[in-house]
């Protein structure tokens, strides 16, 4: 490993990076509002909030990714003029994006060295393979220099970049969320690799809503909340609580709606589900869902909650088993064709599957039942206004500005977009993927009113959500997903969140060696 | 040393609002903006410009350019390239010719183009979607079968049509105004109402936006795209027919580069190449920007061989325009 300088304490030297009184606007929204923070050398400064709270925008603005609208920059004690990531780098900031930059079709050595390569008059020379091995031996990680970036998983894709960055030899590098993708394990490879560099008398900047991995790592806690710097305060001087509370800006108490009423047993289920196995990883699912039920899928990342919903849908090519909705066997038919028997799929990645977002909120809403505000093909644009505006109204999307591209709006707002463009139709069952992700606090419980309302008119909701909390406090009754399987039932209200936890774990071990029909 | 970090690259979107609509206006109507300076600039230049008949020719002369223009848009809406839109217009312009000399019916002759053109359009979109090859790629190699059908219809030559009544859509006017005209007036005002108000140009914005999405609410991608192209290629066949109709004679060299110049006009206009964003009046705007660049050249008699240059020049200018307005982002 290598050489140790100083002793990595927060107090130590004067600031690497100074940050004063700094904001930005995007649109409408103040995502910084003169925030100023110090970046100290060997310190290992989190940035912590909400989302939307503007931490990883201050991330962006040190490593240069986004100008501030005003404030200024202070680097090794000295103002900059201009301030870009190229310029970044040169002075020795490096950003290790939520989204990688790699190229994929370049191996590890060629993406970690790309744009430092020796060269004489532009024609490479030596091999890469000596400055990898060399760079290698410090971080340990073991990644082969020649396998394509593509081929590696997002957990490794990870440490190319951070090995990037250190071929670059940054003193400061910016992680936005580097735990998202990771398991414990790698979380922990991850952190052990940061106290080294820490070691270094290298500068972290760690931005994350995972307080656990937080208060793991961190020498110094910055708190933002809506676009403002809350406290800079050194960790130990913090408690989950604290920190929790600072996010909030209000004393934590009870985030869930009461739970509709139980639907009985004796009631004819809306969706059932035999053994249903797709292509894409549904390994064979069998579930009921009653009118009026929260039913919850509760799993770990990559278990194939989202592939069995995505099979129940008609999105992914189906391979086996059964799908029934309203008594009639829809097994294998197309996305439109559960959307006109009153099923809806509300998907978890709302930029990718869920809006157009160059497009309207209008057009987004009203999209998957445009033929209901259309007559012969032609849209009748007054019915389709009126129509979208109650309902983006009825779940408090502010501001209601329908003819305002999505793009603009903030992460609750998109997602309070999304559910309206599917319960817009109306539906008599809905499927929930995530339906919380990136979505602030305030946001989530008009969602989760919006999800128990649902149930209370009579409406079948299948829920998934990564915060077990969240399936626990919503649903009836509750699957356990392992391996793209459904494995027994688990009583919400009974059950803890931990428990569930180490249900999931346990029974992913046994089913590791051995898989039953 | 004391330092603004908002550099002259931040967004000066974000100064005051009247600034920001006026940038957004300026982003937004670029296109139309230009033409009417040009418009005043050509009138003052020249007093031979500004005349009905000199307006008249020149949209006369852009019809077809015109026509697969506003259908281009929906292709490029829909996040695809035609590129076959000049050898579908040579195979319209032959076809055409050879009907309506062989049968003597003139109307079947240049019906018989849009219709044959459909039916290219149609298996370019059967191309797209089943052989899930990008539509730049499948439209390049359909353009080569395409053109080698043009010239395997005539066997290389020209075909002059001497039948009467056959120049009549291309030549003859009502209250002074060509048919020609009056026809893509119509096509225009059809394709505009079908991109901003109906089922299918809401299905075209959202197919080009966010395919997936699309797909998961129940747009039948594949369809959207195919009756995309089945529009080029109509657009493609009438321009065919009025150009046919004019000249009273198809070669299987016409409409070569046609495809490039109408990217161009929509370009110009402001639609966006990655899908999604567009609107018809924008490619025909594009479409005669260019056109009165041409003819400014003509009466200004300035050197023509410059032409390309400043047409290149301004479509370069406007696409950087577009480019700024949209880094906020």
């Amino acid at each position: 490993m290598g050489t140790v300088h100083g002793s990595g304490s927060v107090e130590g030297g004067a600031p690497l990076v100074e940050v004063r009184g700094v904001s930005k606007r995007f649109g409408g929204t103040q995502a910084l509002d003169d925030v100023s923070v110090s970046l100290a050398p060997g310190e290992v400064h989190a940035f912590v909030g909400e989302n939307g709270a503007g931490k990883s925008t201050l991330g962006k603005v040190v490593a240069g990714l986004y100008s501030a609208d005003s404030g200024r920059l202070l680097v090794g004690g000295r103002e900059v003029q201009r301030w870009d990531p190229l310029r970044a780098q040169q002075a020795g900031v490096a950003m290790i994006a939520q989204e990688l930059s790699l190229v994929p079709e370049l191996t590890v050595a060629e993406n970690v060295f790309l744009g430092v390569e020796e060269h004489r008059l532009g024609i490479l020379r030596g091999t890469l393979a000596a400055r990898f091995a060399r760079l290698e031996d410090e971080v340990g990680f073991g990644l082969p220099p020649r396998a394509r970036v593509r081929e590696l998983r997002l957990a490794d894709q990870q440490k190319v970049e951070i090995m990037r960055s250190l071929a670059r030899d940054a003193r400061v590098i910016v992680m936005d969320e580097p735990t998202s993708s990771l398991t414990t394990h790698e979380t922990q490879r991850l952190h052990r690799l940061i106290q080294h560099l820490k070691a270094q008398d290298r500068t972290i900047v760690y931005v994350s809503h995972f307080l656990d991995a937080v208060f793991e790592v961190s020498d110094t806690i910055s708190i933002m909340r809506d676009g403002r710097l809350v406290r800079s305060a050194p960790a130990m001087q913090e408690t989950k609580r604290s920190v929790v509370e600072g996010m909030l800006g209000r004393r934590l108490d009870a985030t869930f709606p009461p739970r509709p009423a139980t639907v009985s047993a004796e009631v004819a289920p809306i969706l059932q589900v035999s053994d249903l196995a797709s292509e894409r990883g549904a390994r064979g699912a069998s579930l009921a869902v009653r009118p009026g039920e929260i039913v919850g899928l509760l799993g770990l990342v990559g278990s194939g909650r989202t592939e069995i919903a995505r099979a129940i849908f008609g999105a992914d090519r189906v391979t086996g088993g059964d799908v029934c909705f309203d008594g009639e066997r829809i097994t294998g038919k197309r996305p439109r064709d559960a959307i006109s028997r009153g099923m809806v799929f509300v998907p978890e990645d709302r930029h990718h599957q869920g809006l157009v977002l160059d497009r309207s909120v209008k057009e987004n809403v009203s999209l998957a039942f445009l033929d209901r505000f259309s007559r012969h093909g032609i849209i009748a644009t007054r019915d389709e206004r009126h129509a979208v505006t109650d309902m983006v109204q009825s779940l408090q999307m502010r501001p209601p500005a329908i003819d305002l591209p999505v793009a603009g709006f903030s992460g609750g707002n998109q997602q309070k977009a999304l559910l309206s463009k599917w319960l817009i139709g109306q539906p008599r069952l809905v499927i929930l993927d995530e339906p919380t992700r990136g979505v602030d606090i305030g946001a989530k419980f008009t969602i989760y009113e919006a999800i128990t309302a649902l149930a209370r008119r009579g409406v079948a909701v299948l829920l998934i959500s990564s915060e077990h909390e969240e399936v626990l406090n919503l649903s009836h009754r509750a699957y356990l997903v392992i391996d793209g399987r459904t494995r027994g039932e688990v009583d919400p209200s009974s059950t803890p969140a931990d428990e569930v936890l180490f249900q999931l774990f346990s029974v992913a071990d046994t089913t590791l060696k051995e898989q039953p029909a | 040393m004391t330092t603004d970090l908002a550099s002259a690259d931040a967004m000066p979107a974000h100064t005051t609002p009247a600034a920001t609509r006026a940038l957004f206006f300026v982003r937004d109507y670029a296109v139309l903006i230009l033409l009417v300076i040009l418009l005043v600039v050509l009138a003052m230049a020249s007093p031979s410009f500004f005349t009905f008949a000199n307006l008249m020719n020149i949209a006369n002369q852009n019809v077809p350019l015109a026509m697969i223009a506003a259908a281009g848009t929906f292709v490029i809406v829909s996040g695809n390239f035609d590129l076959s839109t000049g050898a579908m217009f040579a195979v319209g312009s032959v076809s055409a010719a050879a009907i309506a000399d062989g049968t003597g019916n003139p109307w079947l002759g240049l019906l018989a183009a849009p219709v044959i053109c459909v039916a290219l359009g149609l298996v370019n979109g059967v191309a797209v979607t089943t052989l899930r090859v990008h539509s730049f790629l499948a439209t390049l190699a359909t353009s080569l079968v395409f053109s080698a059908i043009a010239v395997m219809v005539t066997g290389g030559s020209l075909i002059t049509v001497t039948v009467d009544g056959f120049t009549d859509l291309g030549r003859l006017r009502v209250g002074g105004v060509f048919i020609a005209v009056i026809v893509l007036a119509t096509f225009v005002a059809v394709l505009w109402f079908t991109l901003q108000r109906t089922l299918f140009g809401r299905h075209v914005f959202a197919v080009g936006g966010n395919a997936d999405a699309a797909e998961l609410s129940g747009i039948r991608v594949a369809k959207v795209r195919i009756c995309v192209f089945m529009l080029s290629g109509l657009a493609a066949g009438l321009a065919a027919a009025i150009a046919v109709s004019r000249i009273s004679s198809g070669q299987p060299q016409a409409g070569l580069g046609m495809e490039l110049e109408a990217i161009a006009a929509i370009i110009l206009g402001g639609t966006s190449i990655y899908g999604g964003v567009g609107a018809v009046w924008r490619s025909i705007s594009g479409v005669y920007l260019i056109a009165l660049i041409g003819n400014g050249f003509d009466i200004m008699s300035v050197n023509p061989q410059l032409k390309d240059l400043v047409t290149g020049v301004i479509i370069l200018a406007a696409v950087a325009l577009a480019a700024v307005g949209n880094r906020r982002r």
